[in-house]
């Protein structure tokens, strides 16, 4: 396979199981009861999701990025705004990298 | 519930798509920094944020990219990352019913964080009209493709070393992402098994994205044990 014909196929991937993501808990849950357990387990998924993919990330990077995930947080936590709290944690992780 | 869908609930919507869009532009822009930092053309960049719309999934996938393309990794990374989006759709149940099975599933086809957690407040408020979700969600849907398209543009102009701290925004986006996903105590030891699991299983098994599902499954099991031992005492 030529390297835009795998490309094209992997977002083609990509976009079909997320498709399938979107769609698939309605078509599934419309149908059948998860048990208590399951539900219990699935309640916990969003949070524990996105802990695992910064937690690696965040060990791998250097300290300006450990100084600018606190600030991106508290900005969180302060002001409820994606956008603002992204901003501030990379002017932080920016201006730390540029003064060491 | 008598539920309705009505032009003024979809004006509704767009109104309130608007903080939401200004709030995702600067996500948008570091996703499409990022897609041209690894090489993708303009054309692969439009359909991927037109057709898989996820952008923590597309970040994930893209950090693992290599030419030729990994298709079953990336595919890997979409699932694990967007199955939190199959918990989702069911909340909107009630207002789906209203519309008809291709509207039922076009409307699911563009479901994310943001236009979900507003339709669902709604909802729980006593909202009855199932056109504030798609007012929400066809503003946000267009401007991801905008915002998306504008970073890749720039990241020419730009030329940005690899490590910038501007890319660091994707990380950031996940971090702010955490908060309103807190609910206080019992997200404790899940989040710690979560974390853990992640860090232990990068360690072992580097330059793979199987550590977001491990720690992910660990993170839910502890949980719902805790949850278990808890029912069990009361």
């Amino acid at each position: 396979m030529t390297e835009t014909a795998s490309t094209l196929a992997a977002i083609a991937a990509m976009a079909a199981v997320t498709l399938a993501c979107r769609c698939g808990g309605y078509f599934i849950f419309a149908r059948v009861k998860p048990t208590p357990f399951l539900r219990n387990a699935l309640a916990h998924l969003p949070g524990c999701i996105f802990i695992a993919y910064v937690v690696p990330a965040l060990l791998r990077d250097a300290p300006p990025s450990w100084a600018g995930a606190l600030i991106t947080i508290i900005v969180m936590i302060l002001t409820r705004n994606l956008g603002a709290s992204i901003a501030a944690g990379v002017a932080a992780t920016w201006g730390i990298t540029a003064l060491l | 519930m008598q539920v309705i869908f009505t032009r003024a609930g979809f004006r509704r919507g767009v109104y309130r798509s608007l903080p939401v869009v200004l709030g995702l532009s600067p996500f948008g822009f570091v996703t499409g920094l990022v897609t041209a930092h690894h090489g993708l053309t303009l054309l692969d960049c439009v359909l991927m944020n037109s057709l898989v719309y996820a952008g923590a999934a597309q970040l994930v996938a893209l950090a693992n990219w290599t030419h030729p393309a990994p298709i079953v990794a990336a595919a890997f990374a979409a699932f694990v990352v967007n199955i939190r989006f199959a918990l989702m759709g069911p909340a909107l149940a009630p207002w789906l019913e209203k519309l008809s099975l291709p509207g039922r599933y076009a409307s699911l086809a563009l479901l994310v964080d943001h236009p979900w957690a507003i339709s669902v407040a709604d909802m729980r408020r006593g909202g009855r009209d199932a056109a504030l979700f798609t007012g929400l969600s066809l503003p946000i849907w267009l401007s991801w493709i905008v915002t998306t398209t504008a970073g890749f543009l720039l990241a020419r102009s730009l030329n940005l070393p690899p490590h910038h701290p501007i890319f660091f925004g994707a990380l950031a986006a996940f971090l702010a992402l955490l908060v309103p996903l807190w609910r206080g105590r019992v997200d404790i030891l899940p989040w710690l098994a979560a974390g853990g699991t992640a860090a232990a299983v990068a360690q072992l098994l580097p330059h793979t994205s199987w550590y977001i599902l491990s720690g992910a499954i660990a993170g839910c099991l502890a949980g719902a044990l805790l949850d278990q031992r808890k029912t069990s005492h009361d």
